[in-house]
């Protein structure tokens, strides 16, 4: 179950990630913390938003997803199942690809990084690492 | 496997990361409402080929206040929405500051809706285009299809179409809106909406109290 719990943790990590580039993008916070210098850059090119919201908006319930799906597979009944394992690599493997996507833009088309863009992207590749090992070595685990 | 692993450790784990978070969190909306106040050595010159922005208020008003901003930044817009109504109606209007717009273009997709401005300029709609663009900024950036929007704007604050079409299609003014852009950005400034006020200058919006008390300040100074 180790890997769900760090799963969890790091889903963690990235929703709370995801909430500040969400609430900045709603005007709700001050300058971007940015050590980058193309945060702003990233974050209000047209390509921060998709189908009229926030791209980080969508990180956000993505992490949220995740992480409710590892706290889920952590409880008794759902302990002994593989059913949570599996979720948690289909969604971390939409979230690759669709992370891939936005680092993409940000080197070829938008010529600029957003540093929590690329930890959203980091945590999200390191969950579905860890979420397939888990899985892969899942017979092993429960015998 | 499961039982190796302390649950409790797990659960104190989520808990050091839910504190952490929310205290970043909190520290950076907190961090002046959003904003930080820096004192610069003497107001930044306008190079000759950068615009210095578009004013409204009196000449003589004792205080000016540099507003950079870009159309496309969710705190502009709040800004506009939230504390531009009372800045004019209780600082510029009464004469006590002078309002200066600069706009400052973030990026390719900030130059549209600054040149929009600057062609319903031309015809004397320039604040009239700020408030449609700062206050519908979800729309247009959402619509997909914003130069048609900047359209209908111009046609609502009473702008000769045509002469804005002509304008728009020119890209009359796409040159000094970069050049803007580079002279902001060479005098330090890198996030919107930025205000230099008197020798201070203040990143991300700010409440009106906040904006007035630094008026006050600035003014007390000059004299």
């Amino acid at each position: 179950m180790i890997h769900r719990m760090t799963a969890a943790a790091l889903s963690l990590i990235g929703f709370f990630v995801a909430l500040y580039l969400s609430l900045w993008k709603l005007g709700l916070m001050g300058p971007l913390v940015c050590s980058t210098g193309g945060c702003e850059t990233v974050q209000l090119s047209q390509y921060s938003v998709l189908l009229g919201i926030p791209v980080a908006m969508y990180g956000l319930a993505g992490f949220a997803l995740l992480f409710l799906v590892s706290i889920a597979g952590l409880q008794g009944r759902w302990m002994e199942r593989k059913g949570p394992s599996v979720l948690l690599v289909v969604l971390s493997s939409i979230g690759v690809v669709f992370a891939a996507y936005l680092t993409y833009l940000e080197a070829a088309v938008i010529h600029a990084w957003c540093q929590w863009c690329i930890v959203c992207a980091v945590t999200i590749a390191t969950i579905f690492i860890v979420s397939l090992a888990g899985l892969v070595r899942w017979p092993r685990v429960t015998a | 496997m499961a039982g190796q692993v302390n649950m409790k450790v797990f659960y104190g784990v989520l808990g050091a990361i839910v504190v952490i978070g929310a205290g970043a969190l909190w520290m950076a909306r907190s961090s002046a409402g959003g904003s930080v106040t820096q004192i610069i050595d003497a107001p930044i010159p306008v190079g000759t080929s950068a615009f210095a922005g578009y004013v409204m208020g009196s000449d003589t008003a004792p205080v000016e206040i540099v507003e950079h901003a870009d159309f496309t930044c969710g705190a502009c817009s709040n800004f506009a929405i939230l504390q531009g109504p009372d800045v004019k109606r209780r600082l510029v209007e009464t004469g006590v500051a002078r309002w200066r717009f600069r706009g400052f273009a973030l990026h390719e997709s900030s130059l549209l809706p600054l040149h929009a401005a600057a062609c319903a300029a031309e015809q004397g709609r320039f604040w009239e285009m700020h408030d449609s663009l700062m206050f519908n900024q979800r729309d247009w950036i959402g619509s997909g299809q914003p130069l048609k929007e900047f359209r209908d704007y111009a046609r609502a604050v009473g702008a000769d179409l045509g002469e804005y079409d002509t304008c728009m299609e020119e890209g009359r003014y796409a040159a000094r809106i970069r050049v803007t852009r580079d002279e902001i950005a060479a005098s330090g400034i890198h996030s919107t909406p930025t205000f230099d006020i008197g020798n201070m200058r203040v990143l991300g919006a700010i409440p009106f109290d906040s904006v007035r008390t630094l008026v006050e300040k600035a003014a007390a100074e000059a004299r």
